[in-house]
């Protein structure tokens, strides 16, 4: 069974700071991590990997710099690292991005069958999740999004057992492999990664391609070029204008609010929790 | 199964990577542990890095390390209420090679010197936590970290873990700090942009000042504030020793609040963006508090070893000579195959012999002494105040006279004898 | 491009073959689209045995349906669904497409998007037209919803989005509205789908009653700690409302993570809101800001949840709080004299 992981490098939003002249990312604040839902993607496969044996690769576009996540990836207990590198693949939208990761996995796949990809549902910058189901297309394998638990992997006959997040539930879904995930975080827990993987992480040395190491590439669906959206202007969402503060000593402010609030009673559902 | 090293090196702020990398680049197998996300994510300092000690291990550094500003003004301020007493120095030869000292922020700094280290050939494991370390036969074989599958050996651990130094506290080599040999000092980094900092402090493009401030800045207790210019962010903070912050029932935020919005120093802020706020120890027992810094299988370097001067807000640099002086030990220690205490006790010799030690000798009372004898920091720093405003105003009184009456009035408040007595202890506490 | 006209909108339908509230609400706005560029709105309704919405769809305020009913189509499959869309696309060419940002409708805009390939705008919040360049303006929060960004498909078409539930309004049925139905045929096995929904699992946890809830009361971390935060238990359970928080509180653990509200959380409309100790940073307002009427507690006059209050009261929840269960078990026994 062989998995390759799209790993992708993110700032960390939590501590995100734009400047608010430029509208610009603040790089300084903001260190370059793992995509979070891709670390579930890795530890999914690396999962899999424990219950039926095989490989799991991992896969980035990025700068050099992106060679932190690949390391964070075998970390996990991912087996191998690839890293696609190359001025020409930056400024790539999510069309371009599918388009430059799927001819990677060509070449991956020279090197070892694919049975399955995993992404994450989401990366946390541009927060599309539409890479994924991209690449499923270009590879014309079937996508599995939103994916909750991966029940059961039966190699053998090419099947997998999947529970896909809804509106208001799940689906349990039945797909062939090989086959595209998207990974929820509720997917698995992260475990803590055992001091070997962290050796091995450190000494690590990932697979680097540039643009011209990889088959039947057409330049003009990479990067910038490949892109059919840009970004127009950036703003800071409008203000919305506040309501009516309520004044007095608390007792009245409360005795107003209700009073404010009892022409919609009927809303409250004094019957059923107040006993 | 566990491989072996020949160094592990637990903690990767200034201490521990001058070791890993000193010893890496002779070759050595060397894996360096530190618990943060990455290196100097979580760690604190002023920001004042000395550029002899570091020059000694990377050379030319100041070409490609992450600096803010080269410093060529260092100010000194007694501050009081409504008035400031400054002196100082500035020269334009500190802003040309070699330097003097340069300002830095750490979580950049760190991170850089730690990648110094790896390419140097030593391993970086980060977010992981050393429990303890590993003792057999009374010597020390390796440590014992969080994960699982966690244990590591190797022939000599180095304890570079920081103030707070729990590993060297488990091999016995010291006891719990007592609250007088550390201050909890806080910090805040400020945005501003570089030119109202270029305005505010008078300074070129690529010029740093530094304000050591002291007085009303700790409210009269033992201790110290510090205001330092980055490229495009001001770094201020200020602490006093755990005891007088016990004793003059103390928050160490308030401390800084009362710092920011004092008025001598709150028009430097203006307009500025809280960006961090940080906390965080330092050694400051000195000379009588530096613990045993070389055992069987281990050495101890950096503020683990309580290697801090703190009149001269000295560290980082003592922590990185520390841990080359460590790795000089350890690299002749792998030469004679002898990883024993008397074999690395040359790391002690060394030290003792530098101007580490005889630093911290030279003022081994200053801290008690300013601690026992809170009028330096409650009496005189007002005094001063008085005094320069006396002087400096024009009333029509010659100067001689009002000389006479400033000499008077201090004299009057304290008694001469007393005057006296306190100025010959203060020399002879830095002396 | 000029061949391309018109704008469409992708219908979703749930198993039991009602259409879900996100395409109502695009529907609405893309109304005022096509109105704005004077071309016909329509409706993209695939499903089996699922003619009989179409109407609905009209009434909605679509021109016209392209309809596609097909056995196949019973449940939503990428594989599936992709081919009939493609189908249509490429047959009558819309130069604007919307999809709801919801699992199946990202799925399948970003299937097509490769195929057709063009620009596919995610998670919109706000849809706008250059009439001058006839461009959809699509901008969506950006950096983790510090700020806004406009995105724009220039020079391919169809210009296709995905709009976040919840955020658009749809129009009031109008079932004296007419349009045109168009059906296509489109040849497609169950053999050649290379997945299979087994079976569908509805969750009935509290997630889906927050969605749906009509009166929220949401907690922030200025309920101090989680023994303060029992204060919105208790205010919920007396007027019988579902509880709510911020992500500090989910990640301060004093609620499960299912009921953050906000842009990496649940968005919620309401009738009622009560934001108790909550700053109102963007990311929470996002997911809250349409609720009917919305009720702050803070005690910082300066919070930002006073910007997008109904009603605002600057004080201690820890005082408020207990004040307002009171009054309304009062209510509640029938005793309305001080109301
Ligand atoms: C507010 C402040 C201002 C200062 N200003 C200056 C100044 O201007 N100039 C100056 O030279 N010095 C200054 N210092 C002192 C200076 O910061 C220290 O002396 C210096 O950082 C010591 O380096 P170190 O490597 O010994 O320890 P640290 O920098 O504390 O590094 C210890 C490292 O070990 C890691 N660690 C700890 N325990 C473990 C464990 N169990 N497992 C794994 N990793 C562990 C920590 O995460 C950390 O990275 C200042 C200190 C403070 C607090
Ligand atoms: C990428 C990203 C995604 C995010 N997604 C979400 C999201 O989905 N949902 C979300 O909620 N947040 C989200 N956040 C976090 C968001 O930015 C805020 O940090 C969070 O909403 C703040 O929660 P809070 O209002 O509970 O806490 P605080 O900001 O700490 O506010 C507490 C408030 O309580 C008030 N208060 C204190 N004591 C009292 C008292 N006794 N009585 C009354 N009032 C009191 C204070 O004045 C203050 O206004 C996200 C952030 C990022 C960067
Ligand atoms: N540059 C990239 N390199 C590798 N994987 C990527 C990259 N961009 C996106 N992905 C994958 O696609 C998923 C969805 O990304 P996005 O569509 O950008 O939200 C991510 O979670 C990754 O698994």
């Amino acid at each position: 069974m062989h998995i390759v992981v799209c790993v992708k490098q993110v700032p960390d939003t939590k501590i995100i700071k734009i400047n608010p002249k430029t509208n610009t990312l603040d790089r300084r604040s903001a260190p370059a991590i793992l995509n979070p839902f891709d670390a579930h993607a890795v530890q999914e496969a690396v999962k899999i990997k424990k219950r039926i044996g095989g490989t799991v690769s991992v896969l980035s576009m990025g700068p050099p710099q992106a060679v932190a996540i690949i390391k964070n990836s075998i970390e996990i207990g991912a087996d191998r690292g690839y890293l696609i590198s190359d001025r020409a693949f930056a400024g790539a939208d999510t069309l371009a991005t599918s388009y430059a990761l799927s001819k990677a996995l060509e070449k991956i796949q020279e090197e070892m069958p694919i049975d399955m990809v995993i992404c994450g549902k989401h990366a946390i910058d541009g927060d599309t999740g539409q890479v994924g189901p991209g690449i499923a297309r270009r590879l014309d394998i079937p996508p599995v999004t939103n994916v909750i638990e991966v029940t059961e992997v039966n190699h053998k006959e090419k099947k997998v057992l999947i529970k896909r997040k809804q509106i208001n539930g799940y689906e349990v879904i039945e797909a062939q492999l090989p086959c595209l995930l998207t990974v929820e975080k509720e997917v698995n827990e992260i475990e803590y990664a055992p001091m070997p993987n962290m050796i091995k992480a450190a000494r690590y040395e990932p697979t680097v391609w540039s643009v011209n190491d990889l088959n039947d590439v057409d330049k003009a669906q990479l990067g910038l070029k490949g892109s059919p959206t840009v970004v127009g202007k950036m703003f800071t969402p409008p203000k919305p204008e506040g309501g009516k503060r309520l004044e007095g000593t608390s007792d009245e402010q409360v005795r107003e609010l209700v009073t404010l609030l009892a022409e919609k009673k009927n809303l409250f559902n004094f019957d059923v929790n107040n006993s | 199964m566990s491989e072996k090293f020949d160094v592990i090196v637990v903690g990767a702020g200034p201490a521990g990577t001058a070791c890993a990398y000193t010893c890496a680049k002779n070759g050595l197998n060397v894996l360096l542990i530190e618990r943060g996300e990455y290196p100097g994510s979580k760690n604190v300092m002023g920001g004042v890095l000395y550029r002899k000690q570091l020059e000694e291990i990377i050379p030319e550094f100041w070409k490609e390390a992450p600096l803010e500003r080269p410093v060529i003004e260092q100010r000194f301020w007694m501050l009081d209420k409504e008035s400031v007493v400054q002196f100082g120095y500035k020269g334009l030869e500190w802003g040309q090679e070699p330097y003097n000292n340069f300002t830095i922020l750490r979580a950049q700094f760190d991170q850089w010197f730690a990648k110094k280290a790896v390419e140097a050939g030593a391993l970086l494991i980060n977010e992981t936590v050393v429990k303890e370390c590993l003792v057999e036969d009374g010597k020390v074989v390796g440590v014992r970290t969080d994960r699982p599958d966690g244990d590591l050996f190797a022939d000599v651990v180095v304890l570079a873990d920081g103030v707070n130094s729990l590993l060297g506290k488990q091999l016995g080599f010291h006891k719990e700090f007592r609250p007088d040999e550390v201050a909890l000092t806080v910090m805040e980094v400020i945005n501003l942009p570089k030119d109202k900092i270029n305005d505010r402090f008078n300074l070129s493009e690529n010029q740093g000042c530094t304000i050591e401030i002291f007085g009303d800045s700790t409210k009269g207790n033992l201790g110290t504030a510090f205001l330092y210019t980055n490229k495009e962010s001001l770094n201020i903070g200020v602490g006093t020793t755990l005891s007088s912050m016990t004793k003059a029932k103390l928050r160490p935020y308030d401390l800084l609040d009362h710092l920011k919005t004092h008025p001598m120093v709150k028009p430097y802020l203006e307009g500025g963006e809280s960006a961090e706020y940080l906390a965080h120890l330092i050694p400051e027992g000195g000379y009588r508090s530096v613990p045993k810094v070389a055992g069987n299988g281990v050495v101890v370097v950096g503020d683990a070893a309580q290697l801090v001067n703190a009149i001269h807000r000295e560290g980082s640099n003592m922590a990185m000579s520390s841990g080359k002086m460590a790795a000089e030990a350890i690299i002749q220690a792998k030469n004679d195959g002898d990883y024993s205490e008397s074999s690395l006790n040359r790391y002690r010799e060394a030290l003792y012999d530098s101007f580490i030690i005889k630093d911290l000798e030279k003022y081994k009372d200053a801290a008690h002494t300013f601690e026992k004898h809170p009028q330096y920091f409650n009496d005189y720093v007002p005094m001063m105040n008085q005094a320069a405003s006396k002087f400096f105003t024009v009333d029509g009184t010659p100067k001689r006279e009002k000389q006479k009456q400033i000499m008077q009035s201090i004299t009057k408040e304290k008694g001469r004898i007393k005057v006296l007595q306190d100025l010959y202890r203060a020399w002879k506490a830095v002396k | 491009m000029e061949e391309y006209s018109g704008v469409w909108v992708f219908i979703e339908v749930d198993e039991e073959k009602n259409i879900e509230g996100v395409s109502l609400e695009l529907l609405g706005a893309g109304r005022a689209l096509a109105d704005k560029l004077n071309v016909p709105l329509a409706g993209v309704l695939l499903g089996d045995n699922i003619r009989g919405l179409a109407n609905q769809v009209i009434y909605s305020g679509a021109d016209t349906v392209y309809v596609v009913d097909h056995p196949v189509l019973n449940l939503y499959r990428t594989e599936a669904f992709m081919k009939a869309v493609i189908l249509l696309a490429e047959k009558y060419k819309p130069e604007i497409f919307l999809y709801g940002a919801t699992p199946n409708g990202k799925d399948l805009a970003s299937a097509i998007a490769t195929d057709l390939s063009t620009g596919l705008t995610a998670d919109t919040t706000m849809l706008d037209i250059d009439l001058e360049k006839r461009l959809l303006e699509a901008s969506r929060p950006a950096f983790g919803g510090n700020i806004m960004a406009t995105i724009l498909c220039k020079k391919h078409r169809p210009q296709m989005a995905t709009v976040r539930p919840k955020v658009m309004k749809a129009l009031q049925p109008d079932d004296s509205r007419l349009g045109k139905i168009i059906e296509e045929e489109l040849e497609l096995r169950e053999e050649d789908m290379r997945t299979k929904v087994l079976e569908i699992v509805k969750d009935v946890t509290k997630k889906a009653n927050l969605a749906d809830a009509h009166v929220i009361v949401a907690g922030g971390k200025g309920l101090g700690d989680q023994q303060g935060f029992q204060l919105i238990h208790e205010l919920a359970e007396t007027i019988g409302a579902s509880v709510g928080g911020t992500r500090d509180v989910i990640e301060a653990g004093w609620l499960p993570h299912e009921l953050q509200i906000g842009q990496t959380g649940e968005t919620v409309t309401p009738k009622i809101y009560f934001a108790i100790g909550i700053s109102g940073a963007i990311q929470h307002v996002v997911g809250m800001k349409n609720s009917e009427i919305i009720i702050a507690i803070n005690k910082n006059p300066e919070a930002a949840i006073f910007d997008v209050a109904t009603y605002g009261i600057v004080g201690d929840a820890h005082e408020i709080v207990p004040k307002l269960i009171q009054q309304f078990k009062g209510i509640s026994k029938g005793d309305l004299s001080y109301v």
